[in-house]
């Protein structure tokens, strides 16, 4: 540009008063017809600056050329591939947190469904459920442990699933045994009338005890009475503390077993 | 005098009134409004200079406006309407450039 690599000012340093002057003179107003039109042409010049500067601001497509257009077009179908791709990532994320949760929410069910199993098997829960309840009177004491182990073995033979003798829990590793003051299960002595009440299928347990040769006849010979009852509704309500294992250790499911 | 205020009454009522520019005229008002400034510049020069012919400047003021339109209208025909636009801007930036750079020598000496 050669307007940035003037000639020295002292080469044309006397016009500057004149310059001035000259820019004073034309500066006075004239009433020149000259002068209206350059006065007109001035207000065009400002009307259209402002226009285009507002028009600039609030600038649509409808004033963009075909390129310009087109460059658009291709920008915003590309941040549409994008986001596309972004939707369909953030689909596959949600799917899998989606399937995620509900495998987890499965997960626990089936360790719930097991809680409870192992807890009426252990007798740390209550169970409820239709049984028979059985009162046996015995007010000579002939009725002895065996008898009792005898009838517990008959009534799991006939599928009770939750057995209770007085308020003591029988379980898989109860034991019976004849104390001083009478029958005693688990250590904690037990006294007549012997109440046994056991969930299961009612109809199978009562006809198990009634056999001839069975439990109600063994009872009746021993000169004490026995009486059983179906129930739609039974609550075995004793419970048992849990004792972890001193010595037996589960072993890891994938070590394969040896007999 | 009467045209610096001219230019402001312009300015104001461009604000104050939203006009609406027409479609047709879109693409060539901002070339036409440089080249108008390009002849603004000249003529404050040519003042300067002493020789200033408000004939000369009215027909250089609307002969800048329509041959810059003119150009643009021809490129948007023949399909290279931005790079000519551009190309006007440019050759119009340099004009005003060398324009002022003259005024500022005239008044300052610098």
């Amino acid at each position: 540009m050669s307007q940035f690599t003037d000639p020295p000012p002292s080469a044309n340093s006397p016009p500057t008063t004149s310059a001035r002057k000259r820019l004073m003179l034309m500066a006075r107003p004239r009433a020149t017809k000259a002068n209206a039109l350059a006065a007109l042409l001035a207000t065009l010049l400002g009307f259209a600056v402002a226009t285009q500067v507002r028009q600039n601001q609030s600038l649509g497509l409808e004033s963009l050329r075909q390129s310009e257009l087109v460059n658009i077009l291709d920008n915003a179908t590309l941040l549409s591939s994008r986001l596309d791709q972004n939707v369909r990532e953030l689909q596959v994320t949600r799917d899998q947190l989606v399937s995620g949760s509900t495998s987890g929410a499965a997960a626990v069910k089936a360790a719930q469904e097991r809680l409870d199993a192992l807890g009426i098997l252990a007798g740390t829960a209550r169970a409820h459920g239709p049984g028979v309840r059985m009162t046996i009177t015995d007010s000579s004491g002939k009725v002895t442990a065996p008898v009792l182990l005898d009838a517990i073995q008959e009534l799991r033979d006939a599928g009770a699933e939750a057995i209770q003798v007085n308020n003591v829990r029988i379980v898989a590793n109860s034991y019976f045994s004849q104390g001083a003051s009478g029958v005693e299960i688990d250590g904690k002595s037990v006294l007549e009338p012997y109440t046994i009440a056991a969930i299961g299928d009612p109809t199978t347990m009562s006809s198990a005890m009634e056999i001839p040769g069975g439990l109600s006849e063994n009872v009746r010979q021993l000169g004490a009475t026995i009486k059983i009852a179906q129930e739609k509704e039974l609550t075995v309500g004793a419970l048992r503390p849990l004792s972890s294992p001193r010595y037996a250790r589960p072993v890891p499911p994938s070590t394969p077993t040896t007999p | 005098m009467i045209p610096a205020l001219g230019l402001l009454v312009g300015l104001a009522a461009g604000i104050f009134l939203h006009p609406v520019v027409p479609l047709a005229v879109q693409p060539y008002l901002p070339i036409a409004v440089i080249a108008a400034l390009d002849a603004v510049f000249g003529g404050v020069r040519a003042v300067l200079d002493g020789i200033f012919n408000d004939k000369v400047f009215v027909v250089s003021f609307l002969s800048n406006v329509v041959v810059a339109a003119f150009i643009v209208f021809l490129g948007d025909q023949l399909g290279v309407g931005s790079q000519l636009s551009t190309g006007v801007v440019v050759v119009l930036g340099i004009r005003i450039f060398s324009n002022v750079a003259s005024i500022r020598r005239h008044l300052f000496s610098a």
